[in-house]
């Protein structure tokens, strides 16, 4: 059984239709990377699986449950299953590195501060980074060691579910390589279910078992990583080349 | 544009506008003040609204009160100064002024800072983070800095009120000629309790307005370094407003009959 379900999503924001009905399953211990250009709803359909937005309709299906607009300790419970990468880090720049991958621990799920503190030093140390950078602040970071950190924070609590909202953005290739192959070894040492949302084709390849192509709020095409290359569809080999020109148009004045 | 339209407009992003923050804080004040408590953070802005605004409230205090006595002696003959310069301080610094100005200027310092930071927490999506870290924004952010607001600034206007009657007193005995022992002996005469308590209520209502203004503005704010600038603007600008308006339905209330 799938261990994510999305059947018939639909978001609309004022009268920008955004999820157009998307249909999605990902297995238990999977990785899926969704690819797709911007503003083709990757990130909204990550946030409404989180619930940090309802979708208009349609389900979704963690472990065979209906989580859409779950409440109360049911929504902590429910979030306390997930670990998130988001595309700036977004790491609390108030607190050390440590407390950043600590926190989860510590205030979610109460951890006395001493034990937290070695659980995110270990952390840590699985990303490559040693104990002396957990007393830094996140400014005092490049963007490649807080993406780093990022991580650690999210697979800090050991979560079945992970998501990575563009892993490699903004980083060289080298670092965005770095960061390829600590996502694959981390996923696979904690054995979690995981989506990806990307437009780095050499980041997709490398971490994804299942590859899906999100267009105007749809799944056009979804199948195994190494079929992306003879998917036959248009729309799909325009993407992965990096072609301007096809059937996906962009909304570019023409001169 | 149809004038009517754009009217239409208008009023219903208002009134949008209001239910949103109705919404907000009824989701402040029942998520933000349950359990679970974070202590820590409760304490740190405690000390970032309260103790911090201190000096800025205090030196406010002190020469509004001042000013008051200078202004009163202008308009008292020389037979009814040394009682009316004490009265009309310690009133108009308990009832009015000392809430008021103390609230205007916290909101300046403390409601744009708020919103600063949330609306960075938000547009950098720390505060999306936090949801997935199985924390509540409402119990860790917003929560805390509504109770310690709403706490802080009757504090800060009991000492505020104490600050700038004692300006006045400073004018009136220094500067005015009034007599100390007399000047010292109309005002706690002439001051009842209800004066200093409805004070001290008006300055919780406004703790809460800019604790709640600065939070939602915050928390809607996006895109980017603009969007947070608006947010501060919004929270300061909004939250002086109804600050002044509240102060005018409190006082109607309490010194009403």
């Amino acid at each position: 059984m799938a261990h994510i379900t999305l059947r018939n999503v639909r978001k609309h924001f004022g009268r920008k239709h955004v999820l157009n009905g998307i249909d999605l399953e990902v297995g238990k211990g999977r990785s899926l990377v969704v690819i797709g250009g911007s503003g083709t709803g990757k990130s909204v359909m990550l946030k409404c699986i989180l619930g940090i937005l309802q979708p208009d309709s349609g389900e979704i299906l963690v472990g065979g449950e209906n989580v859409v607009g779950l409440k109360g300790t049911a929504r902590d419970e429910y979030l306390a299953r997930f670990g998130m990468l988001f595309q700036g880090s977004a790491l609390f720049d108030s607190l050390t590195v440590w407390e950043n991958v600590a926190f989860g621990l510590i205030q979610g799920r109460g951890l006395a501060r001493s034990t937290a503190k070695d659980t995110a030093i270990e952390k840590l140390a699985q990303v490559g980074l040693t104990s002396d950078v957990g007393n830094l602040y996140p400014a005092e970071l490049s963007g490649g060691m807080q993406k780093r950190v990022a991580l650690a924070r999210a697979i800090a609590a050991d979560p079945e579910i992970i998501f990575f909202d563009e892993p490699t953005t903004g980083l060289d290739p080298i670092m965005a390589d770095v960061i390829n192959n600590l996502i694959v070894d981390c996923v696979k040492r904690l054995g979690a279910t995981t989506i990806s949302i990307t437009h780095d084709m050499a980041s997709a390849r490398k971490i994804a078992d299942d590859i899906a192509m999100i267009y105007k709020g749809e799944i056009i095409w979804r199948g195994e990583a190494n079929k992306v290359n003879s998917s036959g569809n248009a729309h799909v080999d325009q993407f992965i080349h990096g072609r301007a020109e096809g059937p996906i148009q962009m909304d570019v004045l023409k001169l | 544009m149809n004038p009517l339209a754009l009217l239409g407009r208008i009023v219903l992003d208002f009134l949008a506008e209001t239910g949103r923050i109705a919404l907000f804080a009824r989701d402040g004040l029942i998520q933000g003040l349950a359990p679970r408590y974070y202590v820590s953070q409760f304490l740190l802005q405690f000390w970032r609204i309260g103790y911090t605004s201190l000096p800025v409230v205090a030196l406010t205090s002190f020469f509004t009160g001042g000013a008051l006595a200078l202004q009163i002696y202008q308009g008292s003959s020389a037979v009814t100064a040394s009682t009316l310069v004490p009265n009309i301080v310690v009133l108009g610094i308990c009832r009015e002024l000392g809430p008021v100005l103390a609230g205007l200027m916290v909101s300046g310092r403390v409601g744009a800072a708020v919103a600063a930071e949330l609306g960075t927490m938000r547009v950098t999506e720390q505060i999306d983070a936090l949801v997935t870290l199985s924390t509540n924004p409402f119990k860790y952010l917003v929560g805390p800095r509504i109770l310690a607001s709403i706490i802080s600034l009757p504090l800060l206007v009991a000492i505020g009120d104490t600050i700038g009657v004692f300006g006045g007193y400073v004018v009136g005995t220094r500067s005015l000629n009034l007599n100390a022992f007399a000047y010292i002996n109309n005002t706690v005469d002439f001051l009842q309790t209800s004066d200093v308590i409805s004070g001290l209520i008006k300055a919780a209502v406004f703790g809460f307005i800019i604790a709640l203004m600065g939070c939602y503005h915050g928390f809607h704010s996006k895109g980017g370094a603009q969007g947070v600038g608006r947010a501060t603007t919004n929270a300061v600008v909004s939250s002086a407003i109804l600050i002044l308006a509240a102060n005018f339905l409190l006082t109607t209330l309490l010194f009403g009959n």
